[in-house]
C-alpha cells in the first residue's frame, strides 16, 4: 500500500510563529520516517512534544516548518478529513445520540459510501473489535473501554486507513481491562498490518505495545529502538533513567583510556574512551540489573544505606563516594550492612559525555 | 444522590433560609389566600366569599374576567414568540461566540450587559430609541416609509416589546449555551473532523446533544421571566394602545394597587401563580420522562 | 522517491521558515466559516450596543437639541444633566439607596444559602427533596403577586419605605437562587476534603470557613454575582415597598416627566447611570460567568 509510510522532512512546530526562538518550539525540526506495518510508542514526560508530533500527523496542527508526506504525496497542508488516518483520543469520543452501528458507520456516511457497503464494513469492524452484540445499542450506555473500541473502529472502518495514531488510549481505562484492551489493539495490529503510533507517558504501555519506542523530552526525539535497545544501549542519560524500574545509574566519573574513576576507585571498563570531549561532564551509567551487591572487599567499595525487598528481587541502596547507586542483592547473599562492594559487569557500563553516548573502541 | 449521610441535625442548616423563605414566601402567600376567600365592605371588615372570587377571575363574561382571558392570552402567545426567537438565536450567537483568547473577556461583557440594566431602565431605552420623533430605531424605521408609532398602534407595540424583551434576554440563552458549549472538550471537534463530519453535522451530533441540559434550564427561565413580565412593557406601553399588550402582572398590578380590588387580585394571583408552576412541572416531567425513555431504549 | 528531490527539500524545510499564510491554510477553521461567525456576532453586538449608545447620546444633549433635530451624536455636548443627577439629593440619594439594599440583599441571601447548600449537597434528612422543590418554586413566583401582600407586610413591621423592606424581598427569588448555584459549585468539592478535615480535628465553624470556603469561592462569587444582577435590575417590588427615603434611583427617574412635559436628557443621563454599577461588576466577573451558569443545577 503506497500510503502506508510516513515521513517527517524537517518538521518542526513553535506555538509562537516564525523567527520564534530556541525555546518556543513545541517540536524541533526532526526527520523520520515511520514504517508501514511497524507499531510506536511515542514516550515521553507531559509536556514533551509527543502529542504535537501526533496531532502534526493527523492534520490538526500544522507544523511550522517541514513538509509531511504519506507516501510520496506532501500532505503538510492537506485537511485532516482527506488524509487517511484514524485517531483515537485520551477521553472516548461517541456521539452519544447515535448506536453503535450508527457511530461506526458515520465516517462512511460523511464520505458518500453505499449503505449496502456500510453495513457490511461495520459488520466486519465490529466483528474484529468484539462489538458485534452491541451494534444497535445506544453508545453513551456503555463502558469507557467498550466506548475506545467505538473510537477505534470509527477509524478502522475506512478502507482507506494506513495509519492510526493513539493519543493516551487508556487513561480512563480500568487497570484490569487496560492489559486486554492493549493487546485488542495488538491483534488489530497483527491482522491489518497498520501503521500505528502509539502515545503514552507509561513506559510499560510502550514497551508492551510496541515495535519501535520513540523517547521525547522538551520536543526532541532522544532516541528510536526497539524496547531492547532502549533498555541495554540508551543514547542518552535521560533514556536510560526513563526507561527501567528503576531507572538505569548515573555516576559522576572521570574516564581515562579504559577506566572510569569515582573517588579515587577505579573501575575497569570494556572498551576504550581515548578521545572523549573535555569540558563537559562525563557520567557513566550501569542499568541496577548489571550491578551485583558483594561482600565487602569485592568490586567497588560502596556503603550500603538501604535495602528494599520487593519480593522477587532486592534492591540495595548504596552510595559510592557520595554519590547514589542501587544495585541487585543476589538471591544468596546474608546482606552486609555498612561497607560493602558491588561488582559492576564492565560490558554493560556506558559512558555518557554531556548526557550522549560514547561508543568506545573496543580491543 | 444516594451516598449521602442521613443526618436530621442538617435541617439546623437549613433553618436560616427556611426562616426568610416562611418570612417574605409563605406568610404573603397566606395573605394572599386569606384575601382571595373574602370580600370587604368597609376597612378590616371582612367576611367569607368561598369560591366567588375565583369563579369571576375565570368566567370571561365577567369584565374581570374577560380581562383575565385577554391577558392570559397575550402572555401565552408573548411567551411563545419569545421562546420562538430567542431560543434559536442564543444558540445561533452562542456558536458565533469566540472561545479563546483576547476577545472572549469584553465580547461576554457586551452580551451580559442588557442583563444588568433595571427592568425600568430597560424600558426607558426602548421607549427613547423606538420613538419615531426623537428614537433613532423609530425614525428610521418610519424614514423607510413603514406606518410605526408604537403608541398608536397595537401591532407596532407588540414588535416592540418582543424587540424590546430579544434585546433584553436573549443573552441569557447565549451565556447558558456558551457555557454549555465551553464545556464539550477539544477531542470532539477533532474526531469529528477526523470522522469528516459536516459543520451541520457537528453541531446535530455533538453540539446540540450536549446543550440539551443547559437549553432544558433556558426554556424555564425565559418562559417563567417572559410570563411574569410587568415593568418594561409598563414603563413602555402601560398596556396599550388600549390593552393591546396589558399582560396578566399589569392587569394584576393594576387591580390589587391602583383599584385595591383585594378578593379579585388575590384570586387571580393564586390562578396566576399556579399556572406557571403547572405547565414548568408539565414540561420539567415531560423533558426527565423522554430522557428516561432514552435511557432504557439502550 | 527521488533520493535527490528529497534532500533538496530537507535543506529547504530546514532553513526557510515558511510564510505565514501557508502556515494557517490548513488548520482548524475554514477562512469563510470564521468571517460569518464573526459577521454574525458583530451584528448581534451592534444590535446589543445601539439602543444602550442612544440614551448615552442623549444624556449629553440638551432637551432643545433633543427635540429640534435628529443627530447621531451630540452636537453641543453638555454634562449639566450629570451636573444636576450628582448635585441633587433627591437624584443622587437614589442610588446610595439602591446599591443599600442590593448589598443587604446579596450578603443575606448568600449567608444564609452557604450552610443550607451544604446540607441539601452533604446530607440526606426529613423531606429535603421537597424543601428543595419548594425553595425552587419560590423563583416562579410572579413579583406582581407578592407585591400587595409585601407591601402590607412590610407596613405591619414598621420597614416601609427603609431598604430593609426591599432587601428582605427581593429574598424570596435571591435566596433559593442562591441555594440553588452553591449546591452546584458544593457537589462539585469531593466528599473525602470534609471527612479529611474531621478526621485532622477541624471544628466544623472553623472547617467551613478555613478550608471549605477558599474552595468554593468562585460558587460564593457567582451566587453574589446573581444575587446582585436580580436584585438590581427588580423594579416593581422595590418601588412598591418604598416611598421617599429608600426609592431607588431607577423609581426616581419618574420624577422627570413633569407638567412641562419630559425631561429626556436628565431621563437619559440617570439611565447611563444605572448601568455603570452592571457594567463594573460584569468586567470583574467576566472570567466566572461561563463557568457559572455551567454549575448550576436543575
Amino acid at each position: 500500500m503506497p500510503g502506508g509510510r510516513i515521513t517527517l522532512d524537517g518538521i518542526g512546530h513553535s506555538y509562537a510563529g516564525p523567527g520564534a526562538s530556541e525555546k518556543d518550539y513545541a517540536l524541533h525540526p526532526m526527520h523520520h520516517v515511520w514504517e508501514q506495518g511497524v507499531s510506536y510508542a511515542l514516550l515521553g514526560p507531559s509536556g514533551c512534544g509527543k502529542t504535537t508530533l501526533l496531532n502534526i500527523i493527523s492534520g490538526l496542527v500544522t507544523p511550522s516548518e517541514g513538509r509531511l508526506f504519506f507516501g510520496d504525496r506532501d500532505v503538510t497542508y492537506l485537511p485532516t478529513e482527506k488524509r487517511n488516518i484514524a485517531q483515537v483520543f485520551q477521553f472516548p469520543v461517541i456521539y452519544d445520540t447515535m448506536t453503535v452501528a450508527q457511530n461506526l458507520a458515520f465516517p462512511l456516511k460523511n464520505r458518500g459510501m453505499p449503505a449496502d457497503r456500510i453495513k457490511i464494513r461495520v459488520g466486519e469492524v465490529a466483528e474484529l473489535l468484539g462489538l458485534t452484540g452491541d451494534l444497535a445499542r445506544r453508545a453513551r450506555g456503555l463502558t469507557a473501554d467498550a466506548k475506545q473500541k467505538i473510537s477505534l473502529g470509527r477509524g478502522l472502518v475506512r478502507e482507506d486507513v494506513s495509519a492510526v495514531l493513539f493519543d493516551e488510549p487508556l487513561t480512563v481505562i480500568d487497570p484490569g481491562l487496560k492489559w486486554e484492551l492493549r493487546s485488542k489493539l495488538r491483534q488489530v495490529h497483527r491482522a491489518l498490518d497498520l501503521l500505528m503510533i502509539y502515545v503514552t507517558h507509561d513506559q510499560v504501555e510502550a514497551l508492551t505495545f510496541a515495535d519501535r519506542v520513540v523517547v521525547m523530552k522538551d520536543g526532541r526525539v532522544l532516541q528510536i529502538g526497539t524496547p531492547v535497545e532502549l533498555f541495554e544501549r540508551p543514547e542518552h542519560t535521560f533514556v536510560g533513567y526513563f526507561i527501567g524500574s528503576p531507572g538505569m545509574n548515573l555516576l559522576a566519573a572521570e574516564v581515562k583510556g579504559d577506566h572510569a574513576r569515582i573517588g579515587g576507585q577505579e573501575i575497569k571498563l570494556a572498551a576504550d574512551y581515548a578521545s572523549l570531549p573535555s569540558n563537559v561532564p562525563i557520567q557513566i551509567g550501569i542499568r541496577p540489573d548489571h550491578a551485583m551487591l558483594a561482600p565487602d572487599g569485592k568490586g567497588v567499595r560502596v556503603r550500603v544505606e538501604r535495602i528494599d525487598d520487593l519480593g522477587r528481587t532486592r534492591l540495595a541502596r548504596v552510595t559510592v563516594d557520595g554519590q547514589n547507586l542501587i544495585a541487585t542483592v543476589p538471591p544468596d547473599l546474608a546482606v552486609p550492612s555498612g561497607e560493602a562492594g558491588v561488582i559492576l559487569d564492565p560490558r554493560r557500563i556506558h559512558v555518557y559525555a554531556n548526557d550522549r553516548r560514547v561508543e568506545g573502541a573496543v580491543r | 444522590m444516594n451516598n449521602k449521610v442521613l443526618n436530621n441535625r442538617a435541617w439546623f442548616f437549613v433553618l436560616p433560609v427556611l426562616l426568610i423563605v416562611l418570612f417574605s414566601a409563605l406568610l404573603p402567600l397566606m395573605t394572599v389566600i386569606n384575601y382571595s376567600v373574602q370580600d370587604t365592605i368597609g376597612p378590616n371588615a371582612f367576611f367569607w366569599n368561598g369560591a366567588g372570587w375565583f369563579r369571576d377571575v375565570l368566567d370571561p363574561t365577567t369584565p374581570i374576567g374577560a380581562n383575565f382571558a385577554g391577558a392570559l392570552k397575550r402572555n401565552l402567545v408573548f411567551s411563545a414568540i419569545i421562546l420562538v426567537i430567542e431560543v434559536p438565536l442564543g444558540i445561533a450567537i452562542s456558536l458565533c461566540m469566540p472561545r479563546k483568547g483576547w476577545k472572549v473577556g469584553p465580547t461576554l461583557v457586551v452580551v451580559a450587559l442588557p442583563l444588568l440594566i433595571p427592568y425600568n431602565v430597560v424600558g426607558t431605552i426602548w421607549q427613547v430609541f423606538a420613538r419615531n420623533d426623537i428614537g433613532l430605531f423609530g425614525y428610521a424605521i418610519n424614514a423607510l416609509g413603514i406606518d410605526y408609532n408604537y403608541s398608536l398602534g397595537p401591532t407596532s407595540a407588540w414588535i416592540t416589546v418582543i424587540i424590546m424583551d430579544v434585546w433584553h434576554w436573549t443573552s441569557l440563552v447565549v451565556l447558558l449555551c456558551f457555557a454549555g458549549l465551553k464545556a464539550i472538550p477539544d477531542a470532539f471537534y477533532q474526531a469529528a473532523r477526523i470522522d469528516g463530519a459536516s459543520r451541520w453535522s457537528i453541531f446535530v451530533n455533538i453540539e446540540l446533544p450536549k446543550l440539551r441540559r443547559v437549553l432544558v434550564i433556558a426554556i424555564l427561565l425565559r418562559f417563567m421571566a417572559s410570563f411574569m413580565i410587568y415593568t418594561e412593557p409598563f414603563v413602555l406601553t402601560g398596556g396599550g394602545p388600549g390593552n393591546a399588550t396589558t399582560f396578566i402582572s399589569i392587569d394584576l398590578v393594576n387591580m390589587a394597587l391602583g383599584q385595591l380590588l383585594l378578593g379579585q387580585s388575590a384570586a387571580l394571583s393564586l390562578i396566576y401563580e399556579l399556572i406557571i408552576l403547572a405547565i414548568c412541572w408539565i414540561f420539567y416531567t415531560a423533558v426527565t420522562h423522554f430522557e428516561q425513555r432514552e435511557w432504557t431504549r439502550e | 522517491m527521488d533520493k535527490r528531490m528529497t534532500e533538496q527539500r530537507l535543506s529547504a524545510a530546514s532553513t526557510v521558515a515558511l510564510p505565514r499564510n501557508a502556515v494557517s491554510a490548513g488548520t482548524t477553521d475554514r477562512p469563510f466559516a470564521v468571517n460569518w461567525r464573526a459577521f454574525g456576532l458583530s451584528l448581534y453586538l451592534l444590535a446589543l450596543v445601539l439602543p444602550i449608545y442612544w440614551l448615552v447620546n442623549m444624556s449629553f444633549k440638551s432637551n432643545e437639541e433633543i427635540n429640534s433635530t435628529m443627530t447621531l451624536f451630540p452636537h453641543h455636548p453638555i454634562l449639566t444633566n450629570y451636573i444636576h443627577i450628582f448635585t441633587d439629593p433627591a437624584w443622587y440619594m437614589g442610588y446610595v439607596h439602591s446599591i443599600t439594599y442590593v448589598v443587604i440583599n446579596v450578603v443575606i441571601s448568600v449567608v444564609v444559602a452557604l450552610p443550607a447548600a451544604y446540607a441539601f449537597s452533604r446530607y440526606r434528612f426529613l423531606g429535603d427533596k421537597h424543601l428543595f422543590f419548594w425553595l425552587l418554586t419560590n423563583l416562579m413566583a410572579p413579583p406582581a403577586v407578592y407585591a400587595l401582600p409585601f407591601f402590607n407586610l412590610y407596613t405591619a413591621v414598621g420597614l416601609f419605605d427603609t431598604p430593609w423592606a426591599v432587601a428582605l424581598a427581593h429574598c424570596l427569588f435571591n435566596v433559593p437562587l442562591a441555594v440553588w448555584i452553591l449546591e452546584g459549585f458544593i457537589s462539585g468539592v469531593p466528599r473525602e476534603i470534609d471527612e479529611t478535615a474531621q478526621i485532622d480535628g477541624y471544628s466544623f465553624p472553623h472547617f467551613f470557613i478555613k478550608i471549605f470556603l477558599p474552595l468554593i469561592a468562585n460558587g460564593v462569587g457567582v451566587a453574589a454575582f446573581f444575587c446582585f444582577m436580580f436584585s438590581w435590575v427588580e423594579m416593581l417590588l422595590a418601588s412598591t415597598l418604598t416611598s421617599v427615603n429608600a426609592k431607588p434611583i431607577a423609581a426616581v427617574m419618574t420624577r422627570t416627566v413633569s407638567a412641562a412635559g419630559m425631561d429626556w436628557g436628565m431621563l437619559a443621563a440617570a439611565g447611563v447611570l444605572t448601568m455603570i454599577p452592571g457594567a463594573i461588576v460584569i468586567w470583574f466577573v467576566r472570567n466566572h460567568i461561563a463557568k457559572g451558569f455551567a454549575l448550576g443545577r436543575v
